[in-house]
């Protein structure tokens, strides 16, 4: 009896780390949503754009921290040509047709990637192992993956980070207040272009993070772009305009497709996780389409 | 031009037996190597079916939609078990009703397109992708318990007649779409599509014009779905013949469509055509020059990420010059000659 | 003065003295005690009044005054926290835009609502929805039935075409047109519906003088020849005066005034609401 609520725990704090991956993927198109009101669809294929060159750089005989800051600079490069010859001039298009165009996007970015450095499965070691942590198995008897925490510990920092630039800085201010009315933000004097590229090297590094922690434990291969897809309904969750959505939806859709995978998976040979995030988005629109955290949306006539 | 029939001009008729006598005389008599039956035609006609279908739901409806090979792969298992399970089962017959029992997932995996639009309703639509297959793959009845995993489709016989070499499945495929693509103009230049267009362009006044938003979106979501079953039966039985669901039916082919949709024009009939000769002919074309021209120095992985880079650029391309596809700039140059013609 | 009469003479004077082939009758349409807001501000609070069948009934007020939401309720656009919409006697529950469209009551937007990528045609013709009977299957097929109702309707809006005067734009995209002609087009769509019951939500704004002479001219023709009963919000006060048989007054989502318009033009409080008196 012990021994089976032991295991579910496991299982349960097993599926709320590794959905904090999720929500650093998801972050990152808050942040953009929350700029720029547009879905970047190409997220997803900007965490596996910025790993893989990060893989890269790596293998180039570079340093760990010397590769990140290229890597930094990279998606900052790739914000602003991304800001510059895709966003702007579908500044007055419909969502729809904005959304397309960052599909198109985040097709060029994969295949960009792979023409550069190839398709072949990379092991990323961060030097933090995918085991249990022996101190937590001898003394609570819960086998937690070291690499699941600290990628827990790290979406938390991000959080904490992204949420007091938002709130409490004069960047964030202006962030806001472009997110509502980008006309009226850049008539009071409030630098657009400088906005956008700040939002775009941070959905960039955020990118990059999330990338990290997800090739630790997966391997850079294309395969992370369908589960970047899976920040899709994490986003439907929790909102697409709220950071805290982010993390509580990553955290909701991590335990309940492995809490699920785990017990209901053995009758139906597994691959349960394959469709319960997008299960669970529907059952959230039917009650609450605007997410756990998002605004309520009052359609005017 | 006067309308000589309905709506059809008489440069519509012109065209139609231009496009018969090209696709039924033309083709098959110069036509005689197997592989651009089988590699090329197939492919193209049956996609094109699915494209069509795709095109309706977003291009018509404007419902943003990613699971058309969720759809394809439902359509194909129909079939199989149809012809496996049920004696004397016509193909023809067991193919309509796959089509039908797509067309009723369509509905339901359509529901969510009541409340939700946009990106929104794309994540609900995948939900269809992901979960149809997952099941397929998973009950083992769907496939004949073959211990492969994979499964071989049956051959198709009409009326004693075999439709098995690469010109035969040709001539019966495309008498299928063509059936089907003119089913879909009517519909498309009626009341059928005009509610449809309504309904993308401005939900609310459709609304209060007696258009029902649940009908009319989920009869697109039904024909949609329809038109993607059909298109995985013909696409199972003629082009792959073998197949494991999560394999053939993936998110990429789903992609794929929606591509041959958004790059052949959306809101055209045509634009499925040119799209998915397009999204097709293109990695080809694109292998072809690398063979030949670079004699296999450049890798076939670089080769495939080059066709990515070329599909994605295209599409934000259009996005941004003419999100009408080219279907729309195909219209546009054929003006411009008549212009300088005359 | 802002109450004075503008130069849009029409003919309406003479057609009040019982001569209008319709004559005014029952109330058609009812509104009780309707209230509205949108999380926590009052847009509409506690309106009520009546239709007459035949009649063209205006709803005017300054800017903000809660005159298209009034609108968007009675055709179920906007949900009303409290309060009923009666028609015919019949109180209409629920009320969404689909269920009044075939109760019979067609309406055009303040904002323009029409479809965009569609043709002039197009957008009339999806008016006549509720006259089409036939399916997408009868209509894929050609049967008889769909092709008889698909040329029947066709011949409507052309004439409907004619009778606003726009033949010679019937197949250009809507969304290429210039306003004041969007505005025709959008109540040729209303027209097509053939509805007894028309909401017109500022039928001119934004037009010319020439222009609003004009679609006053086919307001009245359409009242005149058809019976159609019109409620219609306007700002030209002059315009509202010389069509409506009765004048609705709004002002801060209240009802101020309830007339005919020579009364309603002489009321203080509503010339204050539209001089801008401070409100005490």
């Amino acid at each position: 009896m012990v021994d089976s609520i032991l295991f579910f725990f496991e299982v349960l704090v097993g599926g709320l780390l590794s959905g904090t991956m999720y929500s650093l993927v998801a972050l990152g198109f808050v942040l953009i949503y929350k700029a720029s009101s547009t879905f970047n669809f190409a997220q997803g294929a900007m965490v596996f754009f910025a790993v893989l060159s990060f893989c890269g750089f790596m293998e180039y005989g570079m340093p760990f921290a010397v590769a990140f800051i290229a890597v930094v600079f990279l998606m900052i490069i790739v914000g602003l040509l991304t800001e510059r010859l895709v966003l702007r001039p579908l500044m007055n298009q419909s969502e729809d047709t904005v959304l397309m165009a960052t599909i198109g996007l985040g097709f060029v970015l994969e295949g960009l990637a792979q023409a550069k450095w190839g398709v072949e499965v990379r092991k990323l070691s961060l030097g933090i192992g995918d085991f249990p942590i022996p101190w937590i198995a001898d003394n609570l008897k819960l086998f937690i993956s070291a690499l699941d925490l600290t990628a827990g510990f790290v979406a938390l920092g991000m959080i904490v980070l992204l949420t007091l630039l938002f709130k409490y800085t004069k960047i964030g201010l202006g962030l806001r207040a472009v997110a509502d009315d980008p006309g009226a933000a850049s008539s009071i004097g409030i630098p657009l272009k400088h906005i956008m590229l700040l939002v775009w090297s941070t959905a960039g590094v955020v990118a990059l993070v999330a990338g990290m922690m997800w090739g630790a434990r997966a391997g850079v291969q294309f395969a992370l772009i369908e589960l970047a897809l899976k920040a899709l309904p994490v986003l439907i969750i929790g909102g697409f305009s709220s950071i805290p959505g982010a993390i509580v939806g990553g955290l909701l859709v991590g335990a309940v497709e492995k809490v699920l995978e785990v017990y209901i998976g053995p009758f139906f040979k597994g691959g349960i996780e394959a469709w319960a995030p997008y299960m669970l988005s529907i059952l959230f629109l039917l009650y609450r389409p605007e997410g756990l955290f998002g605004e309520k949306i009052i359609r005017r006539v | 031009m006067k309308p000589v029939f309905m709506r059809y001009t008489k440069n519509d008729i012109i065209n139609f037996v231009v496009l018969l006598v090209i696709g039924f005389l033309v083709v098959p008599n110069f036509i005689q190597s197997d592989y651009w039956y089988t590699s090329i035609l197939l492919p193209w006609l049956c996609l094109t079916l699915a494209a069509l279908g795709q095109n309706i739901v977003m291009g018509y409806t404007g419902q943003l939609s990613l699971g058309a090979a969720g759809f394809m792969c439902a359509g194909a298992y129909a079939c199989y078990n149809m012809m496996l399970r049920i004696q004397d089962m016509p193909f023809l017959g067991a193919l309509v009703l796959s089509g039908l029992i797509a067309a009723g997932l369509g509905i339901i995996f359509g529901l969510p397109s009541l409340r939700i639009r946009g990106i929104y309703l794309m994540v609900a639509t995948l939900a269809s992708q992901f979960f149809i297959v997952w099941v397929i793959d998973k009950f083992g009845w769907f496939k004949n318990y073959d211990v492969s995993g994979s499964t071989t489709f049956q051959k198709i016989f009409i009326s004693g007649v075999a439709f098995t070499n690469g010109k035969m499945m040709y001539l019966l495929v495309l008498a299928i779409v063509i059936v089907l693509t003119l089913l879909a103009i009517n519909m498309a230049r009626g009341s059928t599509g005009r509610n449809w267009m309504a309904v993308r362009d401005m939900d609310i006044a459709a609304e209060s014009m007696g258009v029902s938003l649940l009908k009319t979106k989920l009869q697109a979501f039904a024909i949609n779905a329809f038109l993607c079953g059909i298109s995985g039966v013909l696409y199972t039985y003629t082009y792959l013949k073998s197949a494991e669901p999560f394999a053939a039916f993936n998110i990429s082919l789903s992609f794929k469509i929606m591509f041959m949709a958004i790059i052949g024009g959306l809101g055209t009939i045509s634009g499925a055509f040119i799209g998915a000769a397009f999204i097709l002919l293109f990695p080809v074309v694109l292998n072809a020059i690398g063979n030949n021209v670079f004699h296999g120095m450049i890798d076939a992985t670089i080769i495939s990420s080059i066709e990515q880079v070329v599909f994605g650029g295209l599409i934000i391309t259009l996005m941004i010059f003419e999100p009408l596809g080219f279907a729309k700039l195909w219209e546009t140059l054929k003006q411009k000659v008549i212009k300088t013609k005359s | 003065m802002p109450l004075k009469k503008k130069s849009i003479k029409a003919k309406k004077k003479k057609s009040m003295v019982d001569n209008r082939k319709f004559k005014i009758g029952k109330p058609i349409l009812e509104v009780k005690n309707i209230s509205l807001s949108f999380g926590g501000v009052k847009a509409i609070t506690n309106i009520s009044f009546n239709v007459l069948k035949h009649e063209i009934r205006a709803i005017i007020g300054p800017n903000g005054a809660g005159k298209s939401s009034m609108l968007n309720c009675i055709n179920g656009i906007y949900k009303p926290q409290e309060g009923k919409v009666i028609l015919n006697g019949e109180e209409i529950k629920p009320i969404t835009p689909n269920i009044m469209s075939q109760k019979g009551i067609s309406r055009t937007f303040q904002n323009l609502a029409l479809f965009k990528r569609m043709s002039v045609l197009d957008n009339i013709l999806v008016g006549r929805k509720l006259h089409t009977k036939s399916n997408f299957f009868e209509v894929a097929f050609q049967f008889p039935r769909a092709l008889k109702e698909e040329k029947f309707n066709r011949e409507k809006c052309e004439e409907i075409i004619k009778f606003l005067e726009i033949e010679n734009i019937k197949n250009t995209e809507v969304g290429k047109l210039p306003y004041g002609l969007q505005k025709k087009v959008e109540l040729g769509r209303a027209l097509a519906t053939e509805a007894p019951i028309l909401l017109l939500d500022e039928p001119m704004a934004g037009m010319n003088v020439e222009e609003k002479r004009d679609m006053c001219r086919f307001i009245l023709k359409v009242n005149d020849e058809l019976g159609t009963t019109i409620v219609l919000i306007e700002h030209d006060m002059g315009v509202v005066m010389d069509i409506s048989d009765r004048v609705v007054v709004l002002d801060y989502g209240k009802i101020i005034g309830d007339d005919i318009p020579d009364v309603v033009r002489a009321d203080q409080k509503v010339i204050d609401a539209y001089l801008g008196v401070a409100h005490g």
